[in-house]
């Protein structure tokens, strides 16, 4: 199965409303261990996205996921902004000029988005943030030929709930120190919603 | 020659104004620019505004930018990968009201940009 320009605006429409949907939800994690306001911040953020991506055209998913980028980077005022921003970049820097990205290119993207997440955050696994998700996901991805997209989502699933055990090292929730355990991350709840709804559009099947 | 730039980045745009106004009330000689709160001036920080602040005060001698909590250096170094400029440098695990406070002294007495982060690595050390 193959992601194209429509099927990623697809996968960004689905997600926007994931988060418009879990907005409160985000909110209520992050006031638990952060400054409260991620799903403020990641709704506004998808919002933009949406006005964005709905009067444009893309010759490649690769255009398009730049200005989901750009959007976030410039829109969103927590830390999601410029992580999120900056895994959409470099998702997008990894596929360029790919008309159609396979299940390979996503793999591929997923890695190079982790670099820069490393990079950007400072984070590495099990410091209780979003890539405590993201790394699980890229590992079943390189693990899975074809990609069972179902197992997928239940991947990202179980790493997102595993974050609850884990004792913040990184991002606001890392100055409650002990306080941060028993509390699921809030990033990595977004980013479970970002890859159930990119197995959502890769289940569809092609068009 | 023209003196370091100093940018604040904070979450808050009182403490970034705040901060500017402090240090101007000292120093007279250096450019200082406020980068605080989101694009609608709520609690947060943006990549356009601390690009901007970094235009205003840019010069050849380069520009230091001070942040208050991590989301707001990470946007600084997505500022300084899309501002395309040489010289452009963080002042890291250093508190933005007293860490610019001395960056901006030691600028005004014309030291250069590697004398002033060895300084502040000096002045700041845990």
């Amino acid at each position: 199965m193959e992601l194209t320009v429509k099927k990623a605006k697809l996968w960004m429409e689905a997600l926007n409303e994931k988060i418009q949907k879990h907005k409160e939800y985000l909110s209520e994690l992050d006031q638990a261990i952060g400054d409260g306001d991620h799903g403020v911040n990641m709704a506004r953020g998808f919002q933009e996205v949406m006005n964005k991506l709905s009067d444009a055209d893309y010759a490649t998913p690769s255009d398009l996921l730049k200005d989901v980028a750009m959007v976030l980077m410039s829109k969103v005022g927590g830390a999601s902004g410029p992580l999120y921003g900056t895994a959409f970049l470099k998702m997008a820097m990894a596929t360029k000029n790919k008309e159609k990205l396979t299940e390979e290119d996503l793999t591929l993207a997923v890695e190079e988005a982790i670099k820069g997440l490393e990079q950007r955050g400072k984070a590495q696994l099990k410091d209780k943030t979003m890539l405590d998700v993201w790394i699980p996901v890229h590992h079943y991805m390189k693990q899975n030929s074809p990609i069972d997209w179902g197992n997928l989502e239940a991947t990202a699933k179980g790493a997102m709930e595993a974050t609850k055990e884990l004792l913040a090292l990184k991002g606001r929730a890392a100055y409650l120190k002990e306080r941060s355990v028993g509390h699921i991350d809030p990033g990595s709840v977004s980013s479970y919603y970002l890859f159930q709804t990119l197995a959502e559009t890769m289940k569809e099947g092609d068009e | 020659m023209t003196n370091v730039g100093i940018v604040l980045i904070s979450h808050s745009p009182k403490i970034a104004e705040g901060a500017k106004e402090l240090i101007e009330q000292v120093v007279k000689n250096v450019p200082v620019a406020a980068a605080g709160g989101t694009d609608t001036n709520e609690i947060g920080t943006n990549v356009e505004k601390i690009l901007s602040a970094i235009d205003q005060v840019y010069s050849e001698a380069g520009v230091i930018l001070f942040y208050d909590l991590g989301s707001a250096m990470m946007n600084a170094e997505v500022a300084i990968e899309l501002a395309g400029k040489g010289n452009i440098r963080i002042a890291e695990n250093v508190p933005i009201v007293e860490g610019a406070y001395v960056g901006a002294v030691e600028s005004g007495m014309g030291h250069g940009i590697e004398q002033i982060l060895e300084s502040l690595g000096k002045s700041f050390k845990k």
